[in-house]
Order: C-alpha cells, then sequence, then structure tokens
C-alpha cells in the first residue's frame, strides 16, 4: 500500500520533472497566443483570430477588432501589440493567424517565410518634433539638414542653414538637444529612411533600420520617451509619430518634400505620399523589402511616411479560419478604412485598396481561392 | 530525483507517509530551481553561440553597437552599468549605513517600526513608477539645481565636465541608489542587529559615548556583513532595468563625464530584444544577458559569502 504511494509520487514527480525540463527550452517567444481550449458549444462557433505585431497600428487594429465582432458577434479578434520584430517571429512560427509589421519584410525575413502576404492596412507619417521657446509649429526643413542635426553636424539653432530656409524666423544662439528613440521601433525604421533617401551621407554612415548607431544626442523610451525629452529640454528637437504629436500638442516641422515644397505634415499631405508611390508597389505575394513611401514624389506630399502591413499566409491551412480571415482583411481595407480619420491614422488610397484585393484573393485553401469577386 | 532517493533512505520503509509526500513535493520544488537555473544558463549559452563565433573576445572590447551594418560590441553597455552601479554605491552606502545605524542602534522603539517600514515599501515601488518619477521630477532636479554647482566648484575634474541634460549617468546613478537603499540599509540593519548585546556593553563599560561604542564596538564587528549587504545592492543595481533605462539617456557612447548619457546592458536588451529580426543581432543581445548573468552571479556568490562568513563567527561567539 505505502509502496504504492510512493510508487505513484514518483511517477508524478518524474512526469512534472520532464515538464519542467522540455517546456523552458521548447519555448522561444514569450508571447503565446491565448488559444481558448474550450470553445463556447452554442453555435454559431465563435471563432477567435490571433494576430501579433507592431504598437503603431495597435490602437486602429483594436478598433477594427471591436467594430467587427459588433458586426460579426462570432468572430473575435486578438492583437497583441509586441512589436514587429515579434510579430514577424510568431507568423513565421505560425503561432499567429496574421502579423503585422511598420516595416516590410527584409529580404532575408521573406526568404524565410513561404507563400507570405504583405497587405498594406494603414499609413503613418512621422513629424519632426522640436521645443523651441516661443516658436509655434512651422519651422521649415530639408532633409540634408535634418540628416546633418541628426549626425551631429549643425549643432546651434542659428546655425545658417537653418536661419536660410526661414529668413522670418528669430532662432536663438542654443545648442541643439537631439533625442532620438531608444529602443528597436518602426518610428525609427521610417525616419532613418527618409534621411537615408535625403542624405547620402547618412545613407552611408548610419543607414536605415529599427535601432541604428546613433551619431548623436539621447534616446527616449518609446513615443512618450522622446516627447518627455522634448518637452523638459528647451530647444530639443525629436521625431515622433504625427498622431502623437497632433495628440500631446508638441511643435512640428514643415519638411521640404521632393517637388521642392514644405509641406505640413497631415493626413492628407501623408496619403498623397503613398498614392504618390503606388506605381512602384509590388505584387502582394512579391517582395515588398524595397517599398517605401519616404521623399515621394507629388507637389502635396508629406516626405516622412509609412506604409504599416498586416502579414497574412497565401496558403491558409485551415479552410474555415482561413475564409473569415480572408472577410477580415477584406473588410479592414474597405468599411474598417473610415474608423482610421478619427484615430488620426492616414486612410489607404484607392489606388492601394485596388491592389490589396487582389492580394486578398490571392489567399487559398488547397488552391481553391477563400473570398470571392465581391 | 537525488532528493527523492536520499529521502526515502533516511526515512525507511516503516515511515511512509504523508511526511514523505511532503518531502518528495517540497524537495522537488527545491531541485526544480536548480534545474530551471541550469536551463537558463544553457539557454543563453546556446542563444549566444552565433555572436560569440562571429566576434569573439573582441564582443567584450568594441564599442561599435551598429544594428544596422550588424556590427556589436558589448563594451559601452558594460561601462554603463559598471559605473552606475559603482555611482549608485557611492551614494547609497553612507545612506543605508547611516539608516541601519540609527535603526539598530538608536532609534527609540516608536519609530523603529514605521521607519524601517517605509524604507522597506520604497522597496515595493514599482520600477516603472520610479522611472517617471525620474524622468519627470528626478532629471530636471538634477540638471537645474545639481549640476551648475558640481560644474562650477567641481568643474576641473572630467567627471563634471560638459552639457547636462537631464538624462545623464549621474542621474542613473541616483535613481540607482535609490532603489538599492532599501535592501542594503535593511540587510544592514539585520547585520548589526547580530552583533552580540556584550559587546557593546564591554565599550560603555570602558567609558565609550555611544558614537565610540558604534564605531569600536558595532561596526567593526559587522563589517564583513555590512559589506555583503552593499554587494547585494550591487547586485540589485546591476540588474535594474525599467527605471534606469528611463533615465540613463540611451547612448553607448563611454565618457568620462557623469554628465553625458549612458546605457546599460539590461536597457539594451529591453529596448532592441523586441524588434531585434537577424539572428546576429538576436544572438548578440543574448550575450549580453549572459554577461549579465555571469557579473550577478559572480557578485552575489562573493555577498553571501561574506555574509555567511560573519554569521558563522557571530554563532561561534554566542555559544
Amino acid at each position: 500500500m505505502n509502496r504504492l504511494k510512493l510508487i505513484l509520487i514518483l511517477i508524478l514527480a518524474g512526469v512534472l520533472l520532464a515538464g519542467c525540463v522540455i517546456k523552458p527550452t521548447e519555448v522561444q517567444t514569450t508571447a503565446q497566443p491565448i488559444v481558448p481550449a474550450v470553445q463556447p458549444t452554442k453555435a454559431p462557433e465563435t471563432v477567435t483570430l490571433n494576430g501579433a505585431g507592431a504598437t503603431f497600428p495597435y490602437p486602429l487594429i483594436s478598433k477594427w477588432s471591436s467594430e467587427y465582432n459588433k458586426m460579426k458577434p462570432n468572430v473575435q479578434i486578438n492583437y497583441q501589440s509586441v512589436g514587429s520584430g515579434a510579430g514577424i517571429k510568431q507568423i513565421t512560427a505560425r503561432t499567429v493567424d496574421f502579423g503585422a509589421s511598420d516595416a516590410p519584410l527584409t529580404e532575408q525575413e521573406y526568404a524565410n517565410i513561404s507563400s507570405i502576404l504583405q497587405i498594406p492596412e494603414s499609413i503613418g507619417a512621422v513629424v519632426v518634433a522640436y521645443n523651441l521657446p516661443g516658436v509655434q509649429s512651422g519651422v521649415k526643413l530639408s532633409g540634408d539638414v535634418i540628416a546633418d542635426i541628426f549626425m551631429g553636424k549643425i549643432t546651434k539653432w542659428n546655425d545658417p542653414r537653418i536661419v536660410s530656409l526661414n529668413p522670418d524666423i528669430q532662432f536663438p544662439e542654443k545648442e541643439i538637444i537631439v533625442a532620438h528613440r531608444s529602443d528597436g521601433s518602426g518610428t525609427t525604421f521610417v525616419f532613418t529612411d527618409y534621411l537615408s533617401a535625403a542624405s547620402p551621407d547618412w545613407k552611408s554612415k548610419v543607414g536605415k533600420g529599427k535601432s541604428v548607431n546613433w551619431p548623436a544626442g539621447l534616446g527616449g523610451k518609446g513615443n512618450e520617451g522622446v516627447s518627455g525629452l522634448l518637452s523638459q529640454n528647451p530647444y530639443a528637437i525629436g521625431y515622433i509619430e504625427l498622431a502623437y504629436a497632433k495628440l500631446q500638442n508638441i511643435s512640428y516641422a514643415y519638411v521640404r518634400n521632393k517637388a521642392g515644397k514644405f509641406i505640413e505634415p497631415t493626413l492628407e499631405s501623408t496619403a498623397s505620399a503613398a498614392a504618390g508611390a503606388v506605381p512602384t508597389l509590388p505584387a502582394g505575394d512579391a517582395s515588398w523589402s524595397q517599398v517605401s513611401i519616404v521623399d515621394a514624389p507629388g507637389d502635396n506630399s508629406y516626405p516622412i511616411g509609412s506604409f504599416t502591413y498586416f502579414l497574412v499566409y497565401k496558403d491558409q491551412i485551415d479552410q474555415a479560419k482561413g475564409k473569415i480571415l480572408a472577410e477580415f482583411l477584406w473588410w479592414a481595407v474597405h468599411d474598417g478604412q473610415k474608423y482610421s480619420t478619427d484615430l488620426l491614422y492616414v486612410p489607404l488610397p484607392a489606388e492601394v485598396i485596388s491592389l490589396n484585393e487582389k492580394t486578398i484573393k490571392l489567399m487559398n485553401y488547397n488552391g481553391q481561392p477563400l473570398i470571392q469577386d465581391k | 530525483m537525488d532528493s527523492s532517493k536520499f529521502s526515502f533512505s533516511r526515512i525507511g520503509r516503516s515511515k511512509l507517509s504523508g511526511d514523505l509526500i511532503f518531502e518528495v513535493v517540497v524537495g522537488f520544488f527545491a531541485l526544480g530551481i536548480i534545474v530551471l537555473a541550469f536551463l537558463l544558463f544553457r539557454e543563453l549559452f546556446v542563444g549566444s553561440s552565433l555572436s560569440r563565433d562571429t566576434f569573439g573576445t573582441g564582443f567584450l572590447a568594441t564599442s561599435t553597437w551598429d544594428p544596422v551594418n550588424e556590427v556589436f560590441g558589448a563594451l559601452p553597455f558594460i561601462f554603463g552599468t559598471l559605473v552606475s552601479s559603482f555611482l549608485a554605491l557611492i551614494i547609497a552606502v553612507p545612506f543605508s549605513i547611516g539608516i541601519a545605524v540609527y535603526l539598530s542602534e538608536l532609534a527609540p522603539e516608536k519609530l523603529k517600526y514605521p521607519l524601517s517600514f517605509t524604507i522597506e515599501l520604497l522597496a515595493a515601488v514599482p520600477s516603472v513608477i520610479i522611472g517617471l518619477w525620474g524622468i519627470f521630477i528626478l532629471a530636471p532636479f538634477i540638471r537645474d539645481y545639481l549640476a551648475p554647482p558640481l560644474s562650477t566648484y567641481l568643474g576641473f575634474l572630467p567627471l563634471f565636465q560638459g552639457p547636462m541634460y537631464g538624462l545623464s549617468m549621474l542621474t542613473g546613478g541616483v535613481i540607482l541608489a535609490i532603489m538599492i537603499i532599501p535592501i542594503t540599509s535593511s540587510i544592514s540593519r539585520e547585520v548589526i542587529m547580530t552583533v552580540p548585546t556584550h559587546q557593546r556593553e564591554a565599550a560603555l563599560a570602558l567609558g565609550a559615548t555611544g558614537w565610540e561604542t558604534t564605531r569600536i564596538a558595532v561596526l567593526p564587528y559587522a563589517r564583513s556583513g555590512i559589506f555583503g549587504a552593499v554587494i547585494l545592492g550591487f547586485g540589485r543595481a546591476i540588474g535594474e532595468t525599467m527605471a534606469v533605462t528611463m533615465v540613463i539617456g540611451n547612448s553607448p557612447r563611454i565618457s568620462e563625464s557623469l554628465f553625458s548619457p549612458s546605457y546599460t546592458m539590461a536597457s539594451v536588451i529591453a529596448n532592441e530584444f523586441v524588434e531585434a529580426t537577424s539572428n546576429l543581432y538576436i544572438s548578440s543581445l543574448v550575450e549580453i544577458g549572459l554577461l549579465l548573468l555571469l557579473i550577478s552571479v559572480i557578485i552575489n556568490i562573493i555577498a553571501r559569502v561574506l555574509v555567511w562568513r560573519l554569521l558563522k563567527v557571530e554563532g561561534g561567539g554566542r555559544v
């Protein structure tokens, strides 16, 4: 009797121990999707779509999630804003149904995932924000000047190159304090993408990426970290998302575009940049690594912006779920766009929506398209 | 597994009962921690292999951190971690020992409890809260009120030169000091309280004043334990992430000046891991994690040995 007990305990201990030993080595990604093990048995069956990725589109995706759930109560969309990098890792490992990224997949990432589709879902703009006592939004800056400020080559506000762009503003002879993001971020990617396009010097010495080797300045964590630096340090300059700058009432610069005009960052001027870039966009299942809407052509195009993308598999492995996913994506790029403006996201231009239609129609289960012509 | 065999043989067959279940379960938990620690180490070691193969020992000596061109070196982060933690110690140790001596030797009974409770409460403040306070209150305070006199009177030292923007090595050190005071002071207090009363009585009998008693009889006796407490605080400072990330400026450059921004090992992992996608990049961050773990383990071992030595001496004295 007692011996039996002992054996049982040992077996139990062994099983637990084995569990302990195996689990930590398996678990690579910290954030596992929450898949309800027991689904409610009422009809129609609830389907949960899990997504993970960029933090930038999180407010928009969660709005979509709640609106879509009102329309179709049996569809639940969970989105974890764990960062673009983690989103790419999770979709690669197929632990989520869709990923989201602020930057297109690099050649290497694209090569690692078979049959991935990249679907622009919204557009974000990055503003060059500053804290200049007595000066409101509207300081005019050009790409090469911004690049040299962030490289630490232009160190004073009354530098002749800044003054010559803004003859009507009286600049103080003060040191410029450069603030940048310290955490890896899509915002940094967009901003450095722009600086690389605008300044050959930046391109060769620093380059573009979600984190770069900043030649100058202080790093703040998140948009709030950078805006904290700006609000606390007079004469500071930094870059933040357009929505964040508008909501926090932070002054920002008008930036010279390809056509030589100084453009205020707005939803319209960013949309115009996206529309200008449409002719160069690839098919949804091709590599988008070269896609960029920075420094886009067009008189009214604001030059620092980027698409933010959904990442989904072209070949879905679950027919029912794949169909629901395709329908959701279709809705998000059409009707869903009307929620963008209120949340200070840039709605997709018609040209991008029609490209997305083609892309979503590529989604299939065993060769059968999941969504028919609408 | 060893522990279960051990308990089986010790208890013997006649006493198989709830006690045995208890021992097996508890022993299993204890063993689990060792297994977990080993797996953690192994995971970091394996995860950093790409970086170790690519950069070798140069990783420790290179100060470039360039994710775009995939050139990684940990030196600025090691520097930032060690310097900010040392700075925290320099600030925190006098405070902690003062608090400990006051609480154990001088404070009236009525004050003892609320005071030590408050200090320990400080340890319970989430570090992100301390970080926010650091950004909005401490950093501007240091920039406006602490840095100017430092650069005026001590500006001849390279430590206090250059412009000060609030976020700096100095601010990071002060934040860390605030965060380690609870642990160093409460362990120091415990250690001082283990000093046998006859030590104090002997000093007092010789005509020593309160200050002299503390200086001659109490502190020397508790010295190595206090040192252990300090090292534990150091260990805490090294691993602290959130608050220090928010105030240190996150700039991977090595500068002599405490007014310059810096970067710590824990901060770079917290900042960059989520968005790191290339294998070499991730591997380099993991290697920084491995280095951080090694440094913390070594420091904690030193601290434990010191505290343990003291307790042994003290125990022997009392019997």
